[in-house]
């Protein structure tokens, strides 16, 4: 057999990078995101509801929002009343002044909140293309 | 044989006539229902609310533009502007605005129209029609009438196809052919000064409209326009409500709507 060495050599190589990704690997997952929830105190529903749902959640809300003017949300675990918004704060519906807020007004860090999350699993919801985000100081 | 042969053929020939026959005629009827249902709705709504506006001309100061200024502020409309400083028109997005007499009511200016007239320029904006067109040619169902008769925009569902704006005969309805975070009003987003935090801008590629202030109608306001108006020359109210203020307007004065021939229904109506 002619280049015995050249062949062997480029069939280790070449199965040394098919096989990247199993022994690429080895090391454990990569990290995964920790999102910062900047003010302490309990979210609408159940956390782990809201980390499982809260797509839906939202989708449900613009719907329910725009075209049935249903604006204010009973949260089903705890009972309180909320306004159905992203990012308006102020514009409350609800009389209570501890819960006039939106998702926004506890979770006002987008980058390291939602963003990190959603740039980990390659999510790329388009909602600030259109709401306004909170300033964020850095 | 040859008999059954030409009984098959004579039998498969009557049977797809039949068969044509029975899908048009379905397709007939289904086509029939749903714009029977569509016109259901809104004559349903003749119980229910049916917001509208009366538009004082007389009381219209010629050159005010606070209407126009409020909305376009309070709803973050773009302001494209040319290089030269100068509206860039092409790109223009407008709710609510001034029209010339002659404009706004193209049907209704006939012969020795007077030279007020001729010269005056009447705030137009979204009639909310009864029977709006834009609804009905919309493929997405993003734009809809809302059960209180005001005429909506669901900008997520917007794919920019402007059949509404070729439907409307106002020209109520403009495109954002370019990204509206690019005008110079609303570039500073982010910076905090100059625009409102509390209503979304919209993005490139979907029609906007005059949403009657269903955010503020919603925390119980009246329409923006109506409030700031300096010379108090618009009423809004509940069109079905025969108590309102604005049936009580409507009813001691001679009011004309735009464009009513066209079977449109608007709800804003002007005291000429």
């Amino acid at each position: 057999m002619y280049d015995t060495g050249k062949i062997v050599t480029g069939l280790v190589i070449f199965v040394a990078i098919v096989t990247f990704p199993i022994w690429g690997s080895i090391g454990g997952p990569s990290e995964l995101p920790k999102p910062v929830i900047k003010e302490s105190g309990r979210c609408i529903e159940s956390a782990e509801f809201m980390r499982a749902n809260h797509m839906q959640l939202l989708d449900d809300w613009r719907n329910s929002v725009v075209r049935d003017n249903e604006r204010i949300y009973v949260s089903e675990t705890y009972g309180t009343k909320h306004d159905k918004s992203l990012s308006s704060t102020g514009t409350s519906l609800v009389n209570s002044s501890e819960e006039k807020k939106s998702c926004m007004s506890c979770h006002s860090n987008k980058k390291e909140f939602c963003d990190s999350c959603h740039d980990y699993a390659s999510v790329k919801p388009y909602c600030w293309t259109c709401h306004i985000e909170p300033e964020e100081k850095i | 044989m040859e008999d059954s042969r030409r009984e098959f053929l004579k039998k498969a020939g009557v049977g797809s006539l039949v068969g044509l026959g029975v899908v048009s005629a379905i397709s007939v009827i289904a086509e029939k229902t749903s714009i029977a249902s569509s016109v259901g709705d809104a004559a349903a709504d003749a119980s229910g609310t049916r917001y509208g506006l009366v538009i004082d001309t007389k009381k219209c100061i010629e050159d005010c533009t606070v209407c126009s200024d409020v909305c376009h502020a309070i709803h973050n409309v773009p302001d494209h502007r040319l290089p030269d400083g100068k509206p860039d028109l092409k790109n223009e997005i407008k709710w609510i605005w001034k029209e010339p007499h002659v404009n706004t009511f193209p049907s209704k200016s006939g012969e020795f129209l007077s030279d007020d007239l001729a010269k005056k320029h009447h705030v137009v904006l979204c009639n909310h029609c009864k029977e709006p067109p834009c609804v009905r040619v919309c493929p997405t169902k993003a734009t809809f009438k809302r059960a209180d008769g005001i005429v909506l925009m669901d900008f997520h569902r917007c794919i920019g196809c402007r059949f509404c704006m070729a439907a409307c005969p106002y020209g109520s309805r403009s495109f954002n052919w370019k990204d509206p975070r690019q005008a110079d009003n609303l570039k500073v987003i982010g910076k905090d000064t100059g625009f409102d935090r509390e209503f979304p801008t919209r993005e490139r590629g979907v029609v906007e409209k005059c949403n009657l202030c269903a955010e503020r109608l919603a925390k119980g306001l009246i329409p923006a326009c109506v409030e700031k108006c300096p010379g108090k020359a618009m009423t809004f109210g509940d069109l079905n409500d025969k108590g309102s203020e604005i049936r009580k307007v409507l009813a001691s004065n001679s009011t004309i709507q735009r464009k009513s021939e066209l079977g449109t229904g608007p709800s804003v109506f002007y005291i000429v």
